[in-house]
């Protein structure tokens, strides 16, 4: 079994589906990154080889750049494990054949297809979060806001992708980014150390990023009987769970605000990890 | 891993104002008051923006600045500095009134400090060091905490505009040596600073301009070049979270006269130099990649 999205598909031709026109990714974008591609264009001579931004945000690499920064990032985020910036350039830098794997993987499911087509993006000018404290308590809506609210969290501030030369590529990588809090609140996990790389060994097996198989190397800076239990118990409970259950990806989250917890996972065909690293579900407690 | 990352995943509020700035400098082409523009990096700007622009950048580097110095030259930037001092030799002919201008974190201003005390036991020269960025004399002053010149005479920070030194606080004809390293690009009129450098030296006293400078030799200058545009920015992105940054550093070492204009702006502000050819009034240090001015007043 592919160890991406639990069935092995190949990468079918969907022919170039491709987009020439500058995608609406700059509506997080940081006005810096605007700056630094208007600025390319009023360049002289001297990087006239680095091709055009097809984004705004965009910033091509050659393939020297996008090796040395790969290594780099790698090895800050190692140091580093706040600099969320160099995990998202580990990801984008690494992803290889990754996205293009994934967005034809997308594109074969109904629902992909309309994520694709519209392409909505997650931060809290998108998100109705009132309506969404408003849901019933087994709902995935509601299950989220817990989730945001218990771990103290917003859904802003997430990393434009630069890295990516493709747009539509880039906004695949963007919406995992995205929906990478989805992941949290599907299962409750919290925001420390075990229950995140925990979620990257189940995104390694679902989605197949490199990044996220790396990222299990900072298993090291975790205390040794954490490490442990993350090798004996979640990581077992990630392969076996990423592999069997469908490409996240192509999950329409936005949708499915009020479809009830327990019958998203059985459709989705995820089940709750080990006990230890979730926060408690709200609905148990108010039966308690 | 971003667990401790999401309570922080508000970007850094520095680099955020200076792309703010970045941004907002492309609206400011429609309100300029004087007309007149200037480069910033390879982008040009109304000249009463540059400033702004440039303290955004600075402000945004300045916790890792020496960091990224060491980084991105390779620690080279430590012989360049140290080559300076021993062309100067503070202390030699006596204690001497320093000025180290655009001198933020202090890497001259100790320099000039431990030569005159180990060579010529000189605990009487003094450096005052002005810059215009707070957050770079702030790293400045924490850096001399570490040493014995902290709570002396011998160090004093200043925050000042090197185009507009105070002249109640910066008299005339007050210093025996002005210095300014890797700061003079940065700024908007370098004749206006090499003015008031004439104006607040005394006569016979040396002015001296370490900066980045023009690569003749073509093959050092093609590498060079590379070397600047491909790994410095990713160094940038890498250690401090900021490509823009290094970006505009790059770029505005390419926008810098080369080293005879720079001479003859040294002479026109009033400095007697050496001939224009390197060993002169200049001295090149690794084939130009900085390169060392100096001046007299007269």
């Amino acid at each position: 079994m592919s160890p991406a999205c639990g069935s092995c598909r190949g990468i079918r031709g969907w022919g170039k589906v491709s987009n020439n026109t500058t995608v609406a990714l700059g509506s997080s974008s940081s006005p810096g990154s605007l700056f630094y591609s208007i600025n390319r264009k009023l360049h002289s001579a001297h990087s006239s080889t680095r091709p055009q931004p097809s984004y705004p945000g965009h910033i091509p690499l050659t393939p020297f750049e996008n090796t040395f920064l790969a290594a780099g990032s790698a090895l800050m985020s190692l140091i580093d494990t706040r600099r969320a910036d160099m995990v998202a350039a580990c990801g984008e830098t690494t992803a290889g054949s990754t996205l293009v794997k994934l967005r034809d993987i997308v594109l074969e499911s109904p629902e992909g297809r309309r994520i694709l087509k519209e392409r909505p993006r997650i931060n809290s000018q998108t998100l109705d979060m009132e309506k969404l404290r408003s849901l019933p308590e087994n709902t995935f809506g509601r299950a989220y806001i817990g989730w945001l609210d218990a771990c103290k969290v917003t859904p802003d501030s997430r990393e434009p992708v630069h890295y990516i030369d493709d747009p539509e590529l880039a906004y695949v990588m963007q919406r995992y980014r995205e929906t990478h809090d989805f992941y949290h609140a599907l299962f409750g996990f919290k925001v420390s150390a075990l229950p995140e790389l925990a979620l990257k060994a189940f995104e390694f097996t679902n989605l197949g990023f490199p990044m996220t198989a790396l990222s299990l190397g900072a298993s090291l800076r975790l205390k040794p009987p954490q490490r442990a239990r993350l090798w004996t118990e979640f990581v077992p409970w990630a392969l076996r769970c990423g592999s069997h259950a469908r490409c996240l990806l192509t999950v329409y989250w936005e949708e499915r605000w009020e479809q009830d917890l327990d019958e998203m996972k059985r459709e989705l065909g995820v089940w709750d990890p080990p006990a230890g690293i979730t926060i408690p579900r709200p609905s148990r407690i108010a039966s308690l | 891993m971003q667990q401790a990352a999401r309570s922080i995943r508000v970007p850094r509020k520095l680099q955020r104002s200076t792309c703010r700035l970045f941004h907002n400098s492309s609206s400011l082409g429609s309100s300029n008051p004087s007309g007149r523009t200037t480069s910033f990096g390879f982008k040009t700007v109304p000249e009463e923006s540059k400033e702004s622009l440039v303290k955004g950048v600075f402000d945004s580097v300045a916790s890792k600045y020496d960091l990224m110095n060491d980084a991105s030259s390779l620690g080279v930037h430590r012989l360049w500095k140290d080559s300076l001092i021993d062309t100067l030799k503070p202390g030699r002919k006596g204690p001497l009134r320093c000025i180290d201008v655009a001198g933020g974190t202090g890497d001259i201003a100790l320099r000039i400090l431990d030569h005159a005390r180990e060579n010529y036991a000189d605990r009487e020269t003094t450096v005052e060091i002005v810059d215009i960025n707070a957050q770079m004399l702030k790293e400045g002053f924490t850096r001399f905490k570490k040493t014995m010149y902290h709570n002396t005479p011998q160090v004093s920070f200043h925050e000042g505009n090197a185009q507009e030194l105070p002249p109640s606080q910066f008299k005339d004809d007050s210093y025996d040596l002005y210095t300014i390293t890797f700061g003079i690009r940065n700024c908007t009129s370098i004749p206006a600073v090499l003015r008031e450098a004439y104006r607040v030296l005394k006569p016979g006293a040396t002015f001296a301009c370490l900066e980045f400078s023009k690569v003749n030799n073509p093959l050092l200058s093609t590498l060079y070049d590379q070397y600047s545009f491909t790994v410095i920015p990713l160094l940038g992105t890498i250690l401090a979270g900021d490509r823009d940054s290094y970006q505009y550093l790059v770029e505005s070492i390419r926008k810098f006269p080369s080293q005879p204009e720079f001479a003859q702006m040294i002479r026109d502000a009033g400095f007697s130099t050496g001939g224009d050819f390197d060993g002169g009034a200049w001295t090149d240090l690794w084939g130009g990649i900085a390169s060392i001015h100096t001046g007299v007043k007269v």
